[in-house]
């Protein structure tokens, strides 16, 4: 007998968020993450909640930005064309230093692209997709169970650093129903009273802006207080998994749905006595560079799968200093690698 | 054990739910499943198809290209789809709606007549409950009949609950039918 719900990714997302406090939320609905919206159109009332489904993405963004200001628990969602069109606001957000939650359960592109998962927003996600030097925290589940529970933890993450955190997903995962539990809020409040707009009576007035001219210096301050800050997420934030990587002579390296591939890969593998590992980035930004350095090093061959055109092998290579060859699986436009392909690639390394 | 299945149909015979029920009723059972629906372009043109995986394991993709079991309730499903299924693997089609015999030799194939079934106990509604209930009596160890009714209550949407009595018999109805067929 289970305990356990069963339940869609992207609903998941939603029910993990009120959870955790988020109590506003504004979107604009794009396949296929709709059942975001959708489901937060039904409960957010239900939870004494905000939910408004804005006139354009570029819209729902600001609201999200004018919510934080006022010290507001808040997320928006899009698919990867919509996440393109918010990344002004996220801009201004990182400069603004708001905290937010935003997910992008990508989809096939470049352009609008289609309606299938797809992992082509893993540099607009960790380079920073707007302009500025600005960073996000990426988190990227691959289990529905880790979409509910990386979600609540985005929250506090955005709090206590006062930053933008991306659940970066994609729609297979966003649509996908796996058993789960549905995680407890953690409980961990953040005092906002110093910068939030909670109206200046009786206090001196807060100012949340991100045009900064005078003096000429003041905005290399905010960027240098930035660049402090992000230091700081990378000494403490990252996150990363491991599985049978000891003894193995080969590396599998994917993220999100790609990591449940590279893992079911290494199990086929294995049955057939090749010593095959998978390393799995949690925190696409901070990136575990150290610890994927470890973890490779005096393996004989990395094989990153992805479902892009290879855009991690950049930070794999940087974290192990291209000091082990690195081959690539990978399908594109919302095309999906089979595990077959990936244990057939392994198997050549021994031919 | 690990079982890939793919459930297809047209809108309104209710694969997708279909699907989400032997998720249930495997997790009842503490196995491991996943459950992704078809969505968007897929549907246009009144295609509904689901993808189910059952294990012992950890599942690396929900996602199923190439099942070990394939169920179509009609003719379009089962001409688009059965070369997909693997060597070995299970077909049970729903041989009311489908008229033509599949060709393919390597498989093991059950025609069921799953709306005539369902029609006889009251409703054709029911034909999906039929075709689980084949399913669960052909492969057991995706998940038994009882399991299955004892998730009803969750799958089913509120309104038609009323309907959980007829499904009940639609799913020993499938049971018994391809049992039966076994005998033979």
């Amino acid at each position: 007998m289970s305990d356990k719900l069963l339940m869609k990714g992207n609903e998941v997302i939603g029910e993990a968020a009120i959870i955790a406090g988020c109590r506003h939320y504004f979107g604009y609905p794009i396949t296929p993450q709709n059942e975001i919206p959708a489901y937060m159109a039904a409960r957010m009332p239900e939870v004494g909640g905000v939910f408004v489904q804005a006139e354009s993405e570029v819209a729902a963004i600001n609201m999200v930005l004018g919510a934080a200001a006022a010290g507001a628990r808040v997320m928006t969602s899009s698919s990867s064309p919509g996440i393109s069109l918010k990344q002004e606001g996220i801009s201004y957000l990182s400069a603004c230093e708001l905290p937010a939650v935003i997910v992008n359960m990508m989809r096939g592109g470049p352009g609008l692209g289609n309606i299938a998962g797809a992992q082509g927003d893993y540099f607009q996600a960790t380079k920073g997709g707007g302009h500025g030097d600005y960073r996000l925290i990426v988190l990227a589940p691959a289990t529905v169970q880790e979409m509910a529970d990386y979600t609540v933890q985005a929250f506090d993450l955005a709090d206590k650093y006062r930053t933008v955190v991306m659940i970066l997903g994609d729609g297979h995962i966003g649509q996908m129903s796996e058993p789960l539990v549905l995680p407890k809020p953690t409980g961990k409040t953040f005092d906002k009273s110093a910068w939030s707009l909670t109206g200046a009576k009786g206090r001196d007035q807060h100012i949340v802006r991100s045009l900064l001219l005078y003096p000429e210096d003041e905005l290399e301050k905010l960027n240098i207080r930035l660049q402090e800050k992000y230091k700081l997420i990378t000494k403490n934030e990252i996150l990363y998994k491991t599985y049978m990587t000891d003894d193995a002579d080969y590396l599998l390296i994917g993220f999100g749905m790609c990591s449940r591939l590279a893992r079911g890969a290494c199990d086929v593998l294995r049955k057939k006595g090749l010593k095959a590992g998978m390393f799995r980035p949690v925190t696409l930004w901070p990136f575990p560079s150290a610890e994927l350095a470890k973890a490779a090093a005096g393996k004989k061959k990395i094989l990153v799968i992805e479902m892009n055109a290879g855009q991690m092998i950049e930070d794999v290579n940087l974290a192990i200093g291209c000091s082990i060859p690195v081959d690539f699986v990978g399908r594109m436009g919302g095309m999906v690698p089979e595990l077959e392909t990936i244990v057939e690639r392994v198997e050549t390394y021994v031919k | 054990m690990t079982e890939r299945i793919f459930i297809a149909g047209f809108g309104g015979q209710g694969a997708i739910l279909a699907g989400k029920l032997i998720c249930l009723a495997a997790m009842h059972e503490g196995k491991n499943i996943s459950h992704i629906p078809s969505y968007g372009v897929e549907m246009r043109g009144g295609a509904a198809n689901c993808s189910v995986v059952v294990s012992d394991e950890d599942i690396p993709s929900p996602l199923v290209f190439k099942p070990d079991v394939l169920v179509t309730l009609n003719e379009q499903s089962l001409s688009k789809f059965i070369d997909r299924l693997r060597p070995d693997g299970l077909l049970v089609y729903n041989s009311s709606l489908i008229h033509t015999t599949p060709s393919r030799k390597d498989i093991t194939v059950v025609a069921v007549d799953a709306n005539d079934i369902a029609e006889g106990l009251g409703s054709s509604r029911a034909a999906n409950m039929v075709l689980i209930g084949a399913v669960a009596g052909l492969k057991p160890e995706i998940a038994s009949v009882e399991s299955v009714i004892s998730e009803l209550g969750k799958a089913v949407s509120t309104r038609n609950l009323e309907l959980n009595e007829l499904n009940k018999k639609a799913l020993f109805a499938g049971k018994e039918a391809v049992l039966t067929k076994a005998k033979k």
